[in-house]
Formats: C-alpha cells, sequence, structure tokens
C-alpha cells in the first residue's frame, strides 16, 4: 500500500515494537536491525495492519513476534516461499522477510534463488553473522573456510564461502544493499528505499554474533561506506560485487528495473458453471 | 453388476494412437448412451512408448474394471508383453493382432483366449491418409455394437482443425474396420440406448475432478510442483483458477509449494496443492507448521507405487501410513480419501471445507487409479460445501486479541492480515493464546488439547463412510476399503448380492480422525469382516487395528501395487464364507 493513502496516523518507531522482550544475547547485531526496521516502518508510515514480516528458523528469525504488525514464523528455511504465496495472494500488504545466513543461504538456498528471480515484490533482510547462533556456533555458508570456533568442524569447514550479493544479483534481484548493523540510522534509511523499490529487495546486514564469533565485534571498526553509489547496470553491480571484500556498506550497491511477478486475480467472465459445462456430454 | 458391460483394451507402440483411440472411443460411448471407465497404462518412456487404453463400457454406470477383458485389439505386439499382468485374458477372451505382424506373444497365450486376424495396417494403406487405429475402431464398434453416428460425430468434431479430407479419411478407415468386423468372432454387445432416458453425464478424469472440486469449495490460490501422477489436477487448475478469480503460481519445489499455500492462506485466500508421494514427503514438516500455526490448507496426494520413486506411473496405496502418522510431535489434522473418481470432486471440496472451518491442514488421499482414469458418469449433484473460516474482526472492549483463544470448540476466530487492531503472530513454535512463544507446559497442554478438540470434536455427518448393503441385507459380512479399492469391492458385493448374498459395504472416506462410534454402530451385529486394500505392508489394516474394534473374524486381504484387487477375490472371500 502506498503510504500517501495509508490513514495518517503518525505512529512512531516505538509503536511498531511488540511487548515480547528478545530472547537475544546483550549486544546482538539484531537488536539494532529489529530498532532500523521499526524506525523504517514508521517513516514509511505504514499501518501495522498492512505489514507482514515473515520468517524462517534462527536468531533473525524471531524478529516477528518482537513487532506489533501481522507477523508469521515458520519452519526452517521456508520464510520466502510463505511470503510469496502470502504477497501474491494479498498484493496490497507490505511484505518483509527476516532471515539470517544459515536460513536463507544453506537451507533456504533454493528458494532464495526462485525468489530472486520470481521477483515478486517483497523485501528480503537477512543478517548475516557468518554462524549459526541458535544452534550454539556451527559454520554457516557465509563462515571463512579457516574458521575453527565450531565443534562440528574443528578444522574449519575448507569450504569457500557463499557471495549471497553476488548470487542474487545473478539470480535476478531487482534491489541489493549491503549495511552494517552498527549504523542503524542508516539501516533504516535503505529497508524503506528497498521496501519502496518494486520487485524483490535484498538487504544484506553485518549483524555479529557476541556470544559465538565476538571477534565480530570488529566489524563496527572494518566496515567502510562504500565509495560508489548505485548502479543500474548488472554488468557494472557484477564486477564490484565480485571483487569486493564484503565490509562496502551503508549504501544500495544495485538498482534494476525489471517488472515484479504479480499475477492478477482477476474475476473473468467465466464461472464454476462454465467450468462443469465443459464436462457435460 | 448388474447392469451389461463389455470390457476392451486397445494396444500398441507409441505413435499408433491407441490412447487417441480409447478416447474417441469413450466420447463414442458417451454419445451412444453408454457408461465408461477407462484407465492408460503407458511404458516408462517419455515421449512414443508402448501404451494401452483399458476400456470398460456398460449400461450404467461403473466403478471398477472387470477381472479380465473380453477384447485386446493390439495394433502391434511392440513390448506389448510388459502389460501382460494388467490385461488378464481367459480362456474367453479374443485377442485380436495384424496377421502382417507376426504371431502374438506368449505372455499372452497364458488362457489360451480365442485369437483373431485384422490386417489393419493393410487395410489402412489402401486408403489415403488412412490409419490403423481407426480400422481398429471400426472393427471394434460392430463387434460391441456402437452406432456408428456416435462415432462419425466425435471424429469429425476432433479432426475438424485438420480438415474435412482428414475427417474423411479416418471414417473410410473407421467404416472398413466396421465391415471388417462382420468376420470376426462374437464379444459381448451393449444394446443402444433410448436417447429419452438419458441423464445428463460427464466425461471427466479423476484428476480434473478433483480441480473442480477445489474450485467448488472456494480455493483460490494454488501453488504447482509437477509430479506424477499429479500434474493433471494442476494443470486442469491453472487455466481454470483464472477463470473465477485465483491463481495458480509453479513453485520451485514441494518445499515451497507447500510453504506458499500455506503463506496466501494466512493471508486469508484457501489455498490447496496437489503431489504425490515423493512431494508429500518433502511437505510433511510444513504440514506440520500449519497443524500448530492453524492455517487451513488441503494437499491432495494422488498416490503412486512406492517406497522413493517407486513407480510413477502405477497406482498404489500405500501412503496412508505418512498421511496419518508423518508428522512429528502430536498433530491433529484431518485426512480423507476419495472412493471413486467422481467422488474425488466430492471429496475434495469436503476437504476445503473441513480445512477452512477447522483451521487445520486437510490431506486428500486419491491415486493413479482414481486420478488418470476418466470415466463417463452421471452429472455429480451440486454441494453445499464451501470454505468457511471464522475470521476475527475485532478484539474484545479493552481486550489483547487472542488468535490462540481457549474456545469450547478448540476453534479461534482467524484474524486476517489488513484487519486493524488484531496483529499477530503465527507460529510454530509452542505458543500461549495470545501466540506469544512459550515453553510451559500449561500452555503446551492447553495448546494441544485445544488442536485435538477442533478435528475430535467436529460433525463429520454421514459423509465419514460411504456403506452399501446387499439387496437382502447386511447380513452379518462386511467388506472394509478405502479409496480406489472400494470400486472392485462395489462390483464383488453386487455380485454377491445377484446371488443372493447378504453382505454390507463399508468404504472409509474420513480416514482421520478416526471415528470408533460410527464404525462400530455399522459394524453392530457383523460376525466378519474382510478388509480390502491394495498394499504392501497391510496399512489400512493396521489402522483399523490400533483404532477400531473388528468383528472377531476379520480377515485383511492386501496386495502391493500396479495390480489392483479384482472384484473375483473379494467374492471368492464373500463366496467361502457364505457357504
Amino acid at each position: 500500500m502506498d503510504a500517501a493513502v495509508a490513514e495518517p496516523r503518525k505512529l512512531a518507531a516505538k509503536d511498531y515494537k511488540s511487548d515480547i522482550k528478545p530472547i537475544w544475547c546483550p549486544g546482538c547485531g539484531d537488536y539494532s536491525v529489529l530498532n532500523a526496521l521499526t524506525r523504517a516502518l514508521a517513516e514509511l508510515a505504514l499501518p501495522p495492519e498492512m505489514v507482514a514480516v515473515v520468517s524462517g528458523i534462527g536468531c533473525s528469525s524471531r524478529i516477528p513476534a518482537y513487532t506489533s504488525v501481522y507477523g508469521f514464523h515458520g519452519v526452517h528455511g521456508r520464510a520466502l516461499p510463505v511470503a510469496t504465496g502470502l504477497k501474491l495472494a494479498r498484493p496490497e500488504l507490505t511484505v518483509i522477510v527476516t532471515s539470517g545466513d544459515g536460513d536463507g543461504f544453506s537451507i533456504g538456498g533454493n528458494h532464495f534463488l526462485h525468489a530472486c528471480r520470481r521477483n515478486v515484490d517483497i523485501t528480503y533482510i537477512v543478517m548475516d553473522n557468518q554462524v549459526y547462533g541458535m544452534t550454539k556456533g556451527q559454520a554457516s555458508p557465509t563462515t571463512a573456510p579457516d574458521w575453527e570456533g565450531s565443534k562440528l568442524t574443528p578444522e574449519g569447514t575448507g569450504i569457500n564461502p557463499f557471495q549471497p550479493l553476488v548470487v542474487g544479483l545473478a539470480s535476478g534481484a531487482n534491489f541489493i544493499a549491503r549495511v552494517s548493523a552498527s549504523d542503524p540510522i542508516n539501516m533504516a534509511k535503505i529497508i524503506v528505499e528497498a521496501v519502496r523499490h518494486p520487485g524483490f529487495s535484498l538487504v544484506q546486514i553485518l549483524s555479529p554474533c557476541v556470544t559465538f564469533r565476538p571477534e565480530q565485534q570488529e566489524w563496527r571498526d572494518i566496515v567502510r561506506t562504500a565509495v560508489v553509489d548505485y548502479t543500474d547496470d548488472a554488468a557494472r553491480a557484477a564486477r564490484r560485487l565480485m571483487t569486493d571484500d564484503g565490509f562496502n556498506v551503508g549504501k544500495v550497491l544495485y538498482k534494476g528495473s525489471r517488472p515484479p511477478f504479480r499475477p492478477e486475480f482477476e474475476v473473468t467472465d467465466g464461472s464454476i458453471a462454465e467450468l462443469e459445462a465443459s464436462f457435460a456430454i | 453388476m448388474a447392469a451389461q458391460s463389455v470390457s476392451l483394451v486397445i494396444a500398441g507402440s507409441g505413435g499408433a494412437g491407441v490412447v487417441t483411440a480409447g478416447s474417441l472411443l469413450l466420447e463414442a460411448a458417451a454419445n451412444a448412451g453408454w457408461y465408461a471407465l477407462m484407465t492408460r497404462s503407458a511404458g516408462p518412456q517419455i515421449r512414443g512408448g508402448e501404451a494401452a487404453a483399458m476400456i470398460r463400457f456398460a449400461t450404467e454406470p461403473v466403478a471398477s474394471h472387470d477381472d479380465s477383458f473380453h477384447l485386446l485389439v493390439a495394433i502391434d505386439w511392440e513390448n506389448i508383453s510388459r502389460f501382460a499382468a494388467e490385461i488378464p485374458l481367459v480362456a474367453d477372451s479374443l485377442l485380436i493382432g495384424d496377421p502382417a505382424l507376426g504371431d502374438a506373444p506368449a505372455a499372452l497365450l497364458r488362457n489360451s483366449p480365442r485369437q483373431a486376424g485384422l490386417a489393419m495396417s493393410e487395410i489402412a494403406s489402401s486408403i489415403e491418409g488412412g490409419r490403423p487405429n481407426m480400422v481398429a475402431l471400426g472393427a471394434i464398434a460392430g463387434m460391441i455394437g456402437l452406432p456408428v453416428a456416435a462415432m462419425a460425430s466425435v471424429v469429425t468434431r476432433q479432426l475438424k482443425r485438420k480438415g474435412q479430407a482428414a475427417i474423411d479419411a479416418s471414417m473410410a478407415a473407421f467404416n472398413a474396420g466396421l465391415a471388417a468386423a462382420a468376420g470376426l468372432p462374437a464379444v459381448p454387445r451393449l444394446p443402444a440406448v433410448d436417447s429419452a432416458a438419458r441423464e445428463e453425464r460427464w466425461s471427466i478424469t479423476g484428476n480434473e475432478a478433483t480441480g473442480l472440486g477445489a474450485i467448488r469449495g472456494g480455493v483460490r490460490f494454488v501453488a504447482a510442483y509437477p509430479i506424477t501422477p499429479a500434474t493433471e489436477v494442476l494443470e486442469w487448475l491453472a487455466p481454470s483458477l483464472a477463470k473465477v478469480g485465483g491463481v495458480l503460481v509453479q513453485a520451485e519445489d514441494e518445499l515451497a509449494s507447500i510453504n506458499q499455500i500455506i503463506g496466501a492462506s494466512y493471508g486469508g485466500v484457501p489455498a490447496l496443492t496437489a503431489t504425490s508421494g515423493p512431494g508429500l514427503s518433502l511437505m510433511i514438516e510444513s504440514i506440520g507448521l500449519a497443524v500448530a500455526a492453524e492455517v487451513p490448507v488441503v494437499v491432495v496426494d494422488v498416490m503412486r507405487v512406492g517406497p522413493s520413486t517407486g513407480i510413477a506411473t502405477k497406482s498404489e496405496q500405500s501412503d496412508l501410513n505418512i498421511a496419518v502418522y508423518g508428522m512429528h510431535g502430536d498433530a491433529p489434522h484431518v485426512v480423507v480419501a476419495a472412493n471413486s473418481v467422481a467422488d474425488c470432486l466430492f471429496t475434495t471440496q469436503w476437504a476445503v471445507h473441513l480445512a477452512e472451518s477447522m483451521q487445520t491442514p486437510a490431506l486428500v488421499l486419491t491415486d493413479q487409479l482414481l486420478g488418470q482414469s476418466r470415466a463417463i458418469l452421471p452429472r455429480p449433484a451440486e454441494l453445499a460445501f464451501i470454505g468457511q473460516r471464522q475470521t476475527a474482526v475485532a478484539a474484545g472492549e479493552g481486550q489483547r486479541y487472542k488468535r490462540y483463544a481457549l474456545t469450547g470448540s478448540g476453534v479461534s476466530p482467524m484474524a486476517i492480515p489488513g484487519t486493524p487492531g488484531l496483529t499477530y503472530t503465527a507460529d510454530g513454535l509452542e505458543h500461549n493464546e495470545l501466540g506469544t512463544p512459550s515453553s510451559q507446559a500449561s500452555d503446551h497442554q492447553a495448546q494441544m488439547d485445544k488442536r485435538l478438540r477442533k478435528v475430535a470434536g467436529f460433525d463429520y455427518g454421514d459423509h465419514w463412510a460411504d456403506i452399501m448393503d446387499a439387496e437382502a441385507g447386511g447380513g452379518d459380512i462386511a467388506i472394509i476399503t478405502w479409496g480406489s479399492s472400494t470400486g472392485p469391492a462395489r462390483e464383488a458385493l453386487e455380485r454377491f448380492s445377484a446371488a443372493g448374498g447378504k453382505a454390507r459395504l463399508i468404504s472409509l472416506r474420513l480416514i482421520a480422525p478416526a471415528q470408533p462410534d460410527k464404525l462400530a454402530a455399522a459394524l453392530a451385529g457383523f460376525e466378519r469382516a474382510l478388509v480390502v486394500e491394495q498394499s504392501h505392508g497391510g496399512q489400512f489394516h493396521r489402522m483399523l487395528r490400533a483404532f477400531y474394534d473388528l468383528p472377531r473374524q476379520t480377515l485383511a486381504l492386501y496386495q502391493p501395487g500396479p495390480l489392483p484387487i479384482g472384484p473375483a477375490r473379494i467374492l471368492d472371500q464373500l463366496n467361502a464364507w457364505r457357504t
């Protein structure tokens, strides 16, 4: 729903939060994402009932219950299909998916590819901390191959990390951005842009896990604001993303102009009686 | 069955056009006022493999194949032996082949059927544009008494696009076959039906009927991932939904299709997907989510031979266990099963009603045999079932909306996104009445009780089973069956009845939750029961033993697919008990 036609209610960011206390560890980057998301919803001036936040399983997937909008907390890896069905069935709703690197890129990897490809008008916020936090610290698809902090892979995975933005671009995502949880104000701004951009918008958030990847607290000093503005040229975006070290944040990297996938529910002249007549002899 | 019937097979290799021939014959028979059931069997090839169209024509609606076929017309012998087990021939059967193509393979001759030759290729080649399958059709029509006019109108309509020359060539080949029929040995003929006495009839497959049931029930969102033998449900729904204001989306896999329909239904639009065993296995986790989050969805499983890829193109009733017990945790849900081609419509429409009313997933079990069979049947009755979901429009004065409120029926009014003031988070995590995640024992107990209450306390009316007695009454013998085994069981009962036997047929449509009181009432006074199903492990019999009290003397008759249990085997047991 366009903000301009929404009932003016002047809600503040806090009005988009529920009274449920998050289960996250103190210092978790996801608090900052919750703040930025609710700030973005206030900025968008969306009536809470016209927004749905959908998630799968993991620390980041707990967000829906912490908001005051409609929420759906499903099974591991399947948030994107739920959101796809919801948005196609109810195009007037603003649908936002919150996910993590394990939920979104490992168990939900296939849906990620096809959600980018299908380009339904939803916003995909992925909190990337390069670890499975809820199960107490295992390597995720974005973990470096030599990380030895997991009992499951004590010598590291030996596998190159997944490049979500490169894959997202190649698969057809219509909007790509990377932000840092250490800058919630900018994050809110980017989320607003992502929601407003038609089609599938992918926002990767570097959201440190202070418990299982305490070294990620240094991210706030490592990240840098991307030097160039976004491009609408996919080939140029691909070159930039392929050569980037993953710490260029704070800006939109790519904006496409593919029309979103939006099958129309349109009552045509047909009727059930007509369908039945086709069987009659 | 009391009515007259004739059973025949047209078989041939790819390109012989046997399925086309079968469809033309079916349509022509419908024009002539007959009823029919046609099943198809095909080899594993993607295109152009050997195929057989098995058809039973009758003067009354027909729900099952006979135990053997009166007539097999083989346009060629290519790989036909693969079908030998599916095409039982007896000494009285007539096997017709093309003399130019050599002798019939031994596999077809085990019971020494009568044989005759028909020079289909030679006759066809003497007619410009003539094809052997049309010659075969002519011969069949002549032998079984199908009026020429009925066939002519079908051929004209089917070939209109190809022009008059094609129509003339086909009818010339048909007429040549018809003329040749006079010299062939006799098979049973069906009488012509008085056109004034005809009721409105439909030509429909089980998969189409399933699709229509979904639309009639109110489904307007379908997510689809192709799988044999369920694909036709989805392919029929794609254009049909568009005509009634619905939409079908092709998903990337079954995990996506089940979750897309959960998302759509959470958004307030009744939703369905159709799959077969392997797809159901993938969907199971998310069906459990729909149980916990209380999102109504309908999942149709057109069963095929399992486990694993099994035999994808053939039928078996072996997904009963996964449908009933597949989910982890205690997950009360609904499982219903269609017991005929027409019943695919009724049962699917009912399933939408049940899912929406109880806000829980409903699984519909059909199978390849029902789904891919085409039947000529009386127009199915209008049904009153329309999915009706209790929705919430406002929270109580000064109260927070409780999505999972503990109500007497267990059903809690559901807020549809877009409704102001009632926002909540649907959750697969255990939760309290508000939907807030909870690991408290008391919340778990209360929500489990509530979810069970919904399905256990629902009034399923008389639809839980179809019950049919022999003319002389039920006596003390019951046949208990389900799904596609019901057709042969019904025919066995009719034959038993015609011979003066007493028995009752009980076909369970509601598989879960079990209805022990209702079955106990239906079995009151019955001393013996015969349980009939098509599975290797006797899944249905085991389920009955777990949930029901069965008569003291209960026998289980079961075998795996793809061969159905024919009426004669069921009748044998009834007769054994009678004497």
